[in-house]
């Protein structure tokens, strides 16, 4: 039983590090991009082009990762993403009108607060990944020098 | 870039032939009469002149020493602040062969005069000029000729420096730098040719110039003494000029009398004086910084002494130049200004004329140089030194921008090379430093910069040496061609493309008919050149397209059915040269109306239609006008009713975001082609403009609705699209436009509100810009402003006009910094803080709610009047305090709370409140203050009293009401002015003299219930009402129309709704509102 758990933790460590090598790619590339706009380097309907199609990706890698901690009865590192899974759902119900997939609205994003809320989010979520990144290592490491 | 006459802008500026040669020439041109002036002999002056220069050109001294006061020769300068430098540096180096280009207004002033210098040379009776006079007396007027001034308010002022100090060089008197340069070059009209020789005789000079600088200060003594007796006549005598020099093309900026002053000036002998103005005009600069703030400016301490001694009101004047500037630091408060109202005891706080934009405290020389209020405004007139300050305020720091306006007098300079920052790119401007002749030092970032060697030479004055007097560092609003470094394009043409919806209910409403005839009287009024094209296209539920090829006998419609998937018919011949075929599109349009009028075709493809003018435009750009009459429903962009007829407008999700991005999209790939789309609404019905205003929104376009438009049912309405079409059609244009505003380090752009497209943090992309429109900056400070006594914001539009040259439109502002809550309100800008807060207003309506707009409206109020009670006033008194800058603040507020856009209740339209709230962010200030807060006469007892008087005719004055039923009486009469609306209401009881002789009817009861024109009559009363209203008509685009109205009438309560400090259905009376306030501020 116990194994069995473990062995799943270990996919599920060993499928974390792909949410770190995935995910965080978007954010820094966030990061870098809002900057980018911020000191005027590129177009925002090229950037918001850019980033729009990397949106869901990101949205969707995270929730998959929710749903294996899930299935391998992770409940602490479940729990710690949880908040981050609502706020990527509400994020996205609450996006501006838009045909196509995506968040950022070409129109609105060189809107100082906003341009300062993406960036302040793409940071966070840097941190958050980082941070989740080293927890699943340590977590698989420990899963297998344990067994 | 000898630059073939530009036709006069709209503005009226033309500019001249053939500019000389390129290099060399930096020739500003300015207005024709300035320009003319200088052309005058050239040769003559320019001796002269070098020698001036030099001297000047150590102008930057201290000014401590100069408490001695100014001695021009000298030393001057003195700006103790930013001027350091001491200037020295007689030498020029040789300047060669510097030309000027010739540019010369032919506007107004042909330049009449040969070369004499000192023939008054501008023939241009046209302005102010008094022509004969002043040109001779060059050597004389410097010093001492006061009588032959007298003209010139200048004059007095040099006069009273003189006394002052040294006598200032004659020049100097011109000492409002700015203003003698333009006059200089009213003075002559030269030839252009000239110019070349001009610039030899420039490096020739030099040695002459030093000889007579030593010479100069002796004379000054004599000088002064006449001065001060001076002034005070001089004064008067500047004022009756003042009309005059109105009219002169000069620099907007410049006082009247200024101008003339300078004028006179110009001859040649002022040369030698112009030199020791310009070491005054270094100075210029430092002095406006000492007055902002105190903390920076050191150079405060040496202007007291100067100050004192002219006890005349104009002391400042006479500094000339900025010298002086210490002076102001004192000023800024004025008792007025600090003292704080008690709203509620306050009754009538309501001026009676229409409130004027406060006047930054700066000094008066720099004051002159500042951009006018109605182009630039900011809501705060001193700047806060921190965000922190700023947040403590409570107040929103922003730009309100009208930068396209059309203008009167406008300089515009031609030159190979626009001078600019090196590092932050900022267009030299009047509030620039010259550490010394050589050197300048952004006002923006600081970064100090080289003098290019064209920059040196003054097309203006003709003279070497004098970089500060050129037109750019005298005007704050000033125009350049801009090189081909301006261009990722060649110029494109003025291209439009008119769309009509001919669908069966666009043919109902009848609009087909005024719009074509319209276009076909204005045809040849289109703004453009031989290079106009035209197009266009209709559609219904199908799209058609017209070609005008050459040839043909009459128009050839092709119909493009596949609505999915749009193509161009054919690749030529749809858009044609305006010139080449008029017959052709004459004929179009005479028989466009009638051919639809059989159409049954209900449907409606405007997405299509947009789609398909899209391609149309795209190789060139150019401007989109669209007519739509109804909701668009089938192709691409079709859109679903979205109005429920009886919703409460507080409920949570009205409309007033787009259902669909596809007009957004299909704005932001317009925007990318340089094509704007305006938009023309004319509907009956809701027509979702949420969603089809965006189209113009994000490509820079302006939209127009005419509400229930019908050709027979709303004759009104009819009147008012011709006259709103015509302006439309013949306004300026400017094409492939971008907007860059510019701010010191230390304050940054935080949103920007209006149409257009945001493409970078300080860059608005407007594929068209018109002069109607508005724009709106929040600003906020990033870094404290510590050590900067000003700041200063520019705004640079770079447009290609009708006439496919390339010009940058620059306007500069420059605000004192300030390190105290009280200053900071002292400074507050009512009406500008109104304008941003609706801008505000209409983005958080969309983001979040309307009543959250409102809540965050009337929030705005009490925060800032609490913390003003809480940090300002000392003594804690009953009642709401307010300071006197912001007495109408909680007014204002409530004005845009009851404003169409913001109001509760049901009986607004969507489709009207989504339009206001496009006014709001479209309208230039003036404008939207007017929709807000209504002006309330009297009207049926005008008089001459006061009256203005215009081209002849007499324009009475009167007092401008409170909007309270109060004051409304029964005998007599009133009119409203809304902006685009007007109400007479006449009252039951009113004399019968205006009824009769106003109104052309018998008796009350006969006043027809739709009256909506006065009758010509020919009695004074009549003439007197109709001059009053066609002048308040004159003064905006548009139209509004005139409802003339009783208590029975239907419109009564549209009247009463603007009533603001009444209490209404839905909302407070001022008195109540206040009260609410008050509880919040006191809690």
């Amino acid at each position: 039983m116990c194994k069995i758990i473990d062995q799943i933790c270990l996919v599920t460590s060993c499928g974390c590090k792909p949410t770190l090598q995935n995910c965080p790619e978007n954010s820094p590339a966030q990061i870098i991009a809002f900057d980018e706009l911020k000191t005027d380097y590129k177009n925002p309907i090229d950037q918001c082009n850019t980033l729009n199609p990397l949106v869901l990706p990101e949205y969707l890698i995270h929730a998959f990762f929710c749903v294996m901690f899930l299935c391998a009865a992770e409940w602490l590192t479940l729990g710690l993403n949880m908040p981050l899974l609502a706020y990527h759902i509400w994020r996205y119900m609450s996006r501006p009108v838009m045909s196509g997939p995506g968040l950022y609205d070409p129109t609105t994003i060189m809107n100082a607060d906003i341009l300062a809320y993406c960036q302040k989010e793409g940071w966070c979520k840097l941190a958050f990944y980082l941070l989740s990144f080293f927890y699943y290592l340590y977590g698989m490491i420990y899963v297998l020098v344990s067994s | 870039m000898a630059q073939p006459g530009r036709p006069p802008a709209a503005s009226g500026h033309s500019s001249q032939n053939g500019a000389g040669e390129e290099r060399y020439s930096n020739g500003p041109v300015e207005n024709s009469l300035m320009y003319s002036s200088q052309m005058l002999d050239g040769q003559g002056f320019s001796s002269v002149v070098p020698g001036l220069y030099s001297h000047q050109i150590p102008t930057k001294v201290p000014l401590h020493p100069s408490s001695g006061q100014y001695n021009f020769g000298g030393s001057q300068n003195v700006s103790p602040l930013s001027n350091q430098g001491s200037g020295q540096t007689l030498n020029r180096p040789p300047v060669g062969p510097i030309s000027m280009a010739p540019l010369q207004h032919a506007s107004s002033v042909p330049q009449m005069l040969p070369p004499s210098q000192n023939s008054a040379a501008i023939p241009s009776s046209s302005n102010s000029f008094i022509s004969g006079a002043h040109p001779p007396a060059l050597s004389n007027w410097q010093y001492g000729q006061t009588p032959m001034n007298q003209p010139t308010g200048y004059q007095t002022n040099h006069f009273a420096d003189v006394a002052g100090t040294v006598s200032t060089q004659p020049l100097s008197s011109s000492g409002s730098t700015n203003p003698a340069t333009s006059y200089q070059y009213a003075v002559s009209p030269g030839g252009p040719p000239l110019q070349n020789s001009y610039m030899k005789p420039g490096s020739i000079p030099p040695p002459v110039n030093r000889p007579l600088a030593s010479a100069f200060p002796p004379v000054r003594p004599p000088l002064g003494p006449p001065p001060a007796g001076g002034p005070p006549l001089v004064r008067p005598s500047a004022t009756p000029i003042g009309p005059p020099n109105s009219s002169l093309p000069q620099p907007l900026l410049n006082s009247a009398t200024n101008q003339e002053a300078t004028k006179y000036q110009s001859p040649a002998p002022q040369n030698l004086k112009m030199g020791r103005n310009v070491g005054y005009s270094y100075p210029t600069l430092p002095p406006g910084y000492q007055n902002a703030s105190s903390p920076g400016a050191p150079g405060m301490q040496s202007s007291p002494l100067q100050y004192p001694a002219g006890p005349q009101p104009f002391p400042q004047p006479s500094l000339g130049t900025n010298h002086i500037t210490g002076s102001m630091g004192g000023l800024s408060l004025q008792p007025e200004g600090l003292r704080s109202i008690n709203l509620l005891q306050e009754r009538n706080i309501l001026p009676t004329t229409s409130l004027q934009a406060p006047v930054p405290n700066l000094h008066e020389e720099i004051q002159k140089l500042n951009c006018n209020p109605e182009l630039f405004r900011c809501t705060l007139t001193n700047i806060p030194q921190t965000q922190a300050l700023l947040n403590k305020a409570k107040l929103p720091l922003g730009l309100l921008l009208h930068p396209f306006k059309d203008l009167s007098q406008l300089p515009v300079v031609t030159s190979s090379t626009i001078v600019r920052c090196r590092s932050c790119r900022t267009y030299i401007n009047p509030f620039v430093s010259f550490l010394d002749q050589r050197r300048w030092k952004c006002n923006l970032c600081y970064r100090v910069n080289d003098v290019p060697e064209e920059f040196m030479y003054n097309p203006v004055t003709r003279v070497y040496g004098e970089p500060h007097k050129r037109p750019e560092v005298q005007n704050a609003t000033i125009e350049f061609m801009a090189p081909s470094e301006y261009m990722l394009r060649p110029p494109q043409p003025p291209v439009y493309l008119f769309v009509f919806d001919v669908s069966h209910n666009a043919i109902e409403t009848g609009y087909l008919n005024t719009v074509c005839k319209t276009l076909l009287d204005n045809l040849d009024l289109l703004p453009g050149n031989t290079r106009t094209k035209i197009g266009f296209i209709t559609f219904d539920s199908t799209i058609h397209f017209y070609s005008l090829q050459e040839g043909l006998s009459q128009p050839q419609m092709l119909i493009v059915s596949d609505i999915e998937d749009v193509f161009i018919p054919m690749p030529e011949n749809l858009l044609v040269n305006l010139n080449e075929n008029k017959e052709l599109i004459q004929d179009l349009l005479r028989t466009l109306p009638q051919m639809f009028t059989k159409s049954l075709e209900t449907q409606s493809a405007l997405g299509p239609a947009l789609q398909a003018a899209f391609k149309l435009m795209s190789p060139t750009g150019g401007r989109i006008s669209v007519f739509q009459t109804q909701l668009p429903s089938v192709g691409v962009g079709s859109l679903k009713s979205r109005e429920e007829p009886n919703q409460k407008a507080s409920a949570k999700d009205i409309h007033l975001t787009p259902s669909t991005d596809f007009y957004k999209k299909l704005a932001l790939d317009c925007s990318g082609q340089q094509v704007a789309v305006d938009l023309f609404l004319l509907s009956g019905q809701y027509s979702d403009l949420a969603s089809l205003g965006c189209i113009s929104r994000y490509s820079a376009g302006s939209v127009y609705y005419y509400q229930s438009y019908h050709h027979q049912h709303n004759p009104v309405q009819v009147e008012k699209l011709q006259k709103e079409l015509k302006r439309y059609l013949t306004r300026k244009i400017g094409f492939e436009a971008v907007m860059r505003i510019r701010c010191t380090k230390g304050l940054s752009i935080h949103t920007f509100h209006g149409n257009f497209f945001v493409r970078s943090t300080d860059l608005l992309s407007l594929p068209n810009v018109n002069p109607d429109a508005g724009y709106a900056v929040q600003m906020s400070v990033e870094e404290s402003l510590t050590d900067m006594p000003v700041v200063s914001f520019q705004s640079a539009l770079l447009y290609t006009s009708s006439k496919g040259e390339r010009r940058i439109r620059v306007h500069t502002m420059c605000l004192p910094v300030v390190t105290t809550l009280s200053d900071v309100y002292l400074g507050a800008d009512v009406q500008a803080i109104t304008g941003l807060l609706a801008n505000m207003a209409v983005d958080r309506s969309v983001s979040a709610s309307l009543s959250d707009a409102r809540d965050a409206l009337v929030n705005a109020v009490i925060d800032s009047l609490s913390a003003y009670r809480s940090s300002v006033l000392s003594i804690q008194q009953p009642g709401l305090m307010a300071p006197y800058s912001l007495r109408l603040f909680p007014l204002h507020v409530l004005a845009l709370l009851k404003q169409k856009a913001f109001q509760t209740g049901t009986n607004i339209r969507l489709d009207e409140r989504i339009f206001t709230m496009c006014q709001v962010k479209n309208q230039p200030l003036i404008y939207l203050m007017l929709m807000t807060h209504p002006n309330l006469y009297r009207v049926d007892n005008l008089t001459d009293e006061g009256a203005l008087n215009i081209n002849d005719k007499t324009i009475p004055q009167p007092r401008i009401l409170q909007l309270s039923v109060e004051k409304l009486s029964r005998d007599g009469a009133y009119l409203m002015d809304a902006g685009s609306v007007m109400f007479i209401w006449v009252g039951k009881n009113c004399g019968q003299n205006f009824i009769s002789q106003v109104l052309g009817v018998p008796s009350h009861a006969s006043i027809p219930q739709n009256m909506t024109h006065l009758p010509e009559l020919e009695t004074a009363e009549s003439t007197r009402t109709i001059a009053f209203i066609s002048w308040l008509r004159e003064q905006r685009p548009f139209f509004p129309i005139l409802y003339i109205i009783r208590d029975e009438s239907p419109l009564k309560s549209s009247f009463l709704q603007n009533m603001i400090e009444d209490r209404t259905e839905s909302a407070l009376s001022y008195y109540e509102f206040l009260l609410h306030i008050q509880q919040q501020v006191n809690k």
